[in-house]
């Protein structure tokens, strides 16, 4: 490869003198003085969260407000940090929702070993634990900062979806199969 | 009232004008803390200091919350905390000289206002009476004189400390202090030598300077030389005195005393709470004289502008208002202090604007162009003026 030699050319005596750039440079800073600031204050502004974002991980309900997850313990198995653990426990039979046999009896998530990875979400078969938005966690004790299963429903929310998985499951079997 | 305080021994008057100079002059270097915070937020397009309040101020509806965003009370928050933390001194100090250094910085920072006149007024007589705390005439000399003390504050500062980084910073201190003052009273020279014509009493003065520089426009001729302000007359002079200020008074780009990059904090490493608060207000109170001292040398000092002195401006007032006591001493006094810290708070912008702009030199190139740039060029400069000035007024 063709090396090309660049002359360096040498300062001119205003340059040397450097005074010229120190004019440049405080136009610039004037500007700068000016210009609106480009920070965000942030406990009254927060930024836009993207789309995709990976903040604390959550448990949501389904339209009907089911619970979604049915304590499979995929996500305590897949964690690596190994900050999942789930209690599974059965629906009471005389529950509406008693055809999906298991809910979490306690689901504590502890944030001070979560690391964000998304790994529970990926592997969650039910769409149950999402990470959503919320990317700060504090608090005064270790004790706050696990995440049990009220806490994790009530940052969750609804998830819009219209699967019904179970629904449908129960209809097929007592209508026969539509297939 | 005026009658009240002239019955006071000459030694408490004294004291009564001192304690108001120092008054103003540290809470004028405490908010200029603030302003270097809040300066350099909005360079770096950010909002800086916003949030401190004190509540009846809240309650204000529209101002209080401008106040806040302004971050005025963080001066508040600033000294507050200063005064109230833990004072520690660390074991391995000597901590006589330790405790020493931080007022030693203080005095010569606040000495070397007595002789800089901050405004006038008109006597009886219409003549123009400097407000000064001693009006001396080796003026300059006593400035020069008094500020270089401060270097042994920095000196001792980093020797008492006990530490690697602080006695560097005091070497360097002491080399870069005693190298740019050469050229910086070579470069003052040359307006010295225009006021002291032959035939007229000798002074260093700086109130005689500004006299100077106070004279109204009169065609063109020679005798409208008086209203042009030195730094238009000798703007090579102003200019080393300029970039010597910058160094005497450790600021930006000549700021590698502190240089925090490579000296953590210099001598000041091992200083904390109030003993290092006295430091930063001993530097800014050097800016504040050093740029007094620019002003009243090169730019006019409490003239508003050239050709158009203290006297013509309250002339003026007078005529248009017809007010009695736009003439009164105490009117007149104000309106040229206001005039003069106006000129020095725009100065201590520039100082701030700079810091901003410029990067800090090596200091190696510090050395450089002290002594093969500045020295040269304002001896050069000195001599440029010395033969115009004969052949002017011999």
């Amino acid at each position: 490869m063709a090396v090309i030699k660049l002359e360096r050319k040498p300062l001119t005596l205003a340059e040397r003198t450097y005074i010229p750039q120190i004019l440049r440079g405080l136009r610039t800073t004037m500007k700068h003085l000016v210009a609106p600031a480009v920070t965000l204050e942030y406990p009254e502004q927060r930024p836009e969260i993207p789309p995709g974002y990976r903040g604390v991980p959550t448990l949501v309900k389904d339209p009907n407000g089911r619970e979604k997850c049915v304590s499979c313990q995929l996500c305590e198995f897949v964690c690596p940090p190994k900050a999942i653990r789930i209690t599974p426990g059965e629906i009471a039979p005389d529950s509406p929702t008693a055809h999906v046999e298991k809910a979490p009896q306690a689901f504590d998530i502890d944030m001070l070993r979560c690391i964000y990875c998304g790994l529970c979400q990926e592997v969650c078969p039910e769409e149950a634990i999402w990470l959503q938005n919320q990317y700060s966690m504090s608090g005064y004790t270790r004790e706050e900062m696990v995440n049990h299963k009220d806490r994790l429903y009530e940052l969750g929310g609804t998830l819009p979806d219209q699967h019904h998985k179970w629904d449908k499951k129960k209809a097929a079997e007592e209508h026969g199969n539509a297939h | 009232m005026m009658d009240f305080f002239f019955q006071f021994p000459v030694w408490l008057q004294a004291a009564i004008k001192g304690l108001a100079v120092i008054l103003v002059i540290f809470p004028i270097a405490g908010v200029c803390s603030m302003a270097e915070r809040k300066v350099a937020a909005w360079v770096q397009d950010r909002p800086g200091p916003n949030r401190a309040i004190v509540p009846w101020v809240a309650w204000i509806p529209f101002l209080g919350k401008f106040l806040q965003r302004l971050g005025i009370f963080h001066v508040m928050a600033d000294g507050g905390k200063m005064l109230f933390k833990e004072d520690s001194t660390p074991g391995h100090v000597n901590k006589f000289y330790f405790i020493a250094a931080p007022l030693l910085a203080m005095v010569p920072a606040l000495t070397t206002v007595s002789v800089v006149p901050f405004g006038a007024y008109l006597s009886d007589a219409g003549a123009v009476v400097p407000l000064i705390l001693a009006n001396l005439d080796v003026g300059l000399l006593a400035v020069f004189a008094i500020a270089s003390l401060s270097v042994y504050s920095l000196i001792l500062a980093g020797w008492a400390s006990n530490s690697k980084y602080p006695f560097l910073g005091s070497v360097r201190a002491s080399a870069q202090l005693i190298s740019y003052e050469l050229s910086m009273t070579i470069s003052i020279l040359p307006v010295f030598l225009w006021i002291n014509a032959p035939g007229t009493t000798g002074t260093l003065g700086l109130a005689r300077v500004v006299e100077f520089q106070s004279g109204v426009w009169q065609g063109l001729n020679a005798a409208s030389w008086g209203g042009v302000w030195f730094g238009f007359l000798m703007p090579v002079s102003a200019f080393i005195f300029l970039v010597c200020l910058f160094a005497e008074t450790n600021r930006q780009p000549f700021d590698t005393i502190e240089s925090e990059a490579d000296l953590v904090g210099s001598f000041h490493t091992e200083y904390g709470a109030f003993k290092w608060g006295l430091f930063f207000v001993a530097e800014y109170s050097h800016m504040i004289v050093g740029s007094g001292i620019f002003m009243l040398l090169f730019f006019g000092g409490w003239n508003p502008l050239p050709w158009l002195p203290l006297a013509s401006v309250v002339e003026w007032v007078n005529h248009l208002t017809g007010w009695a006591f736009t003439l009164h001493p105490i009117f007149v006094g104000v309106l040229s202090v206001a005039i003069f810290l106006g000129k020095v708070l725009a100065m201590i912008f520039f100082f701030m604007a700079i810091r901003w702009t410029v990067p800090r030199f090596r200091y190696d190139q510090v050395m450089r162009i002290g002594w093969r740039v500045l020295l040269p060029l304002s001896i050069a400069n000195l001599l440029f003026y010395a033969v115009a000035i004969a052949l002017i007024q011999k």
